[in-house]
């Protein structure tokens, strides 16, 4: 079991950004009435932002991560280390956390790298960068996470394009020896690799003039191999399945019940889903916010929107015991239990 | 657990479907309102209710109330 603690890192903060464009499920055209209604009541989809083309999930970071620093009132460049998590890069290379190195005034002294991880992403990064402050000493850190999830996704294609929506987000770190311990479980099944998938435009299949012609797959279902396909009944099996056991398992490793926790902050990939996990996991509705009525499945961004959308207020004049569950493609799912203490915390900006 | 309590859960799931309207026979793809979303509805049920694991797999390999129940049943014992 990849379990393990991290010290003397604290969070100071978590910023948010989203496209100005709101898009509604009452709109979508390629679904009835009826079909609407139970999409939104399932999913728990009702809006979604769409990034207008050509902007990237960095566009939406570097704007997160500028507020954020101000009202740190960090220098840049005292910033050592920044890491993107994403699956919707700038470019297929260089990698994005390079660029907006720069892009961000930060110096050439600091480490940026990128971590291709989605729905889990968060939760990983969060590890990651933790990690290595912890280890190495270095002082403050921007760990980004986010996806433009719309640019993928095929319009006439019932079976993704409602549920994501578009967003970066932005967590500030910094080393400190009187932080609460972050605890962390991490786990991978790249057995169900192709639940989610982007089947060409990579080394594997790479992409010919086939890999844009749009197929239908099933009636309301048109997509090309460049767009994201999801088998929703096997991510959901998975999820109600795995997800609750490593959450149990992580309780009693921590030796932690429900009634220790402020908050649980779920990926936010579908109410059904979510809510099978609550029940199973014994949370109260009340410990478990939302943010996917709003703004859809915004992937790696889904935690932190979350908890900029919902527990602003809360998180910047208390003391918060959190446990977070980030879970999906790859597949990779990941635990983490974290303090949010006083921290910075600027409202969702629009882009 | 018998049919009637388990036909019971399915109709409630239902918005639109009047009670005692579904039977043991009754494919539940024919059912007006069926849509894959309800794949995912019943698998959700059974899990809350019964902590059983059905599969898209194994919903696309029966058709009626009754081979739903069978299944659930089985995977009890």
């Amino acid at each position: 079991m990849a379990f393990s603690a991290i010290h003397n890192v604290a969070i100071r903060g978590i910023s948010a950004a989203v496209p100005k464009t709101i898009e509604s499920n009452w709109e979508y055209p390629f679904l009835s009435e009826s079909e609407k209604k139970l999409l939104i009541k399932t999913t728990g989809v009702e809006f979604r932002r769409r990034a207008e083309k050509g902007m990237a999930t960095s566009d939406l970071c570097y704007e997160a991560a500028k507020k954020l620093i101000d009202e740190l009132g960090w220098s840049p460049s005292e910033i050592d280390a920044l890491i993107f998590v994403s699956q919707s890069s700038d470019y297929y290379l260089p990698a994005t956390a390079i660029i907006l190195q720069d892009r961000l005034g930060l110096p050439t002294s600091c480490m940026a790298l990128d971590v291709g991880l989605g729905c889990s992403g968060y939760v990983y990064g969060l590890s990651v960068l933790s990690s290595i402050l912890s280890a190495t000493g270095l002082k403050k850190a921007l760990l980004m996470a986010g996806d433009v999830s719309s640019a993928t996704c095929s319009f006439e294609d019932k079976s993704t394009y409602p549920l994501f929506g578009d967003a970066g987000t932005v967590t500030a770190l910094e080393f400190d020896d009187s932080a609460q311990s972050m605890t962390f479980e991490l786990n991978s099944d790249g057995s169900g690799y192709e639940a989610i998938i982007i089947p060409h435009g990579g080394v594997r299949n790479l992409a010919t003039k086939a890999s844009f012609d749009k197929k239908e797959i099933s009636p309301g279902i048109q997509r090309a191999d460049l767009n994201l396909a999801l088998n929703g009944l096997d991510v959901f099996n998975f999820s109600v399945t795995k997800v609750p056991k490593s959450i149990n398992a992580f309780l009693a490793k921590t030796n932690t019940s429900p009634d220790n926790y402020d908050y649980f902050l779920m990926h936010q990939a579908n109410l059904l889903m979510n809510e099978t996990i609550r029940k199973k996991t014994k949370f109260d509705k009340e410990q478990v916010p939302y943010s996917i009525q709003q703004y859809g499945n915004t992937s790696s961004a889904s935690i932190p929107l979350t908890i900029v959308a919902e527990l602003r207020d809360r998180t910047k004049e208390e003391r918060l015991n959190v446990l977070m569950a980030g879970f999906g493609v790859g597949l990779s799912w990941g635990i983490a239990s974290v303090e949010l203490a006083h921290i910075k915390c600027p409202k969702i900006i629009e882009v | 657990m018998d049919i009637n309590t388990f036909i019971e859960k399915l109709e409630v799931e239902f918005e639109e479907l009047e009670q005692g309207t579904l039977k043991p026979d009754t494919n539940f793809r024919n059912i007006d309102e069926w849509s894959s979303m309800y794949a995912l509805i019943i698998i959700a049920l059974i899990d809350t209710e019964y902590e059983v694991v059905v599969t898209g797999e194994d919903l696309s390999k029966i058709e009626t109330v009754q081979e739903l129940y069978d299944l659930v049943k089985l995977r009890l014992n």
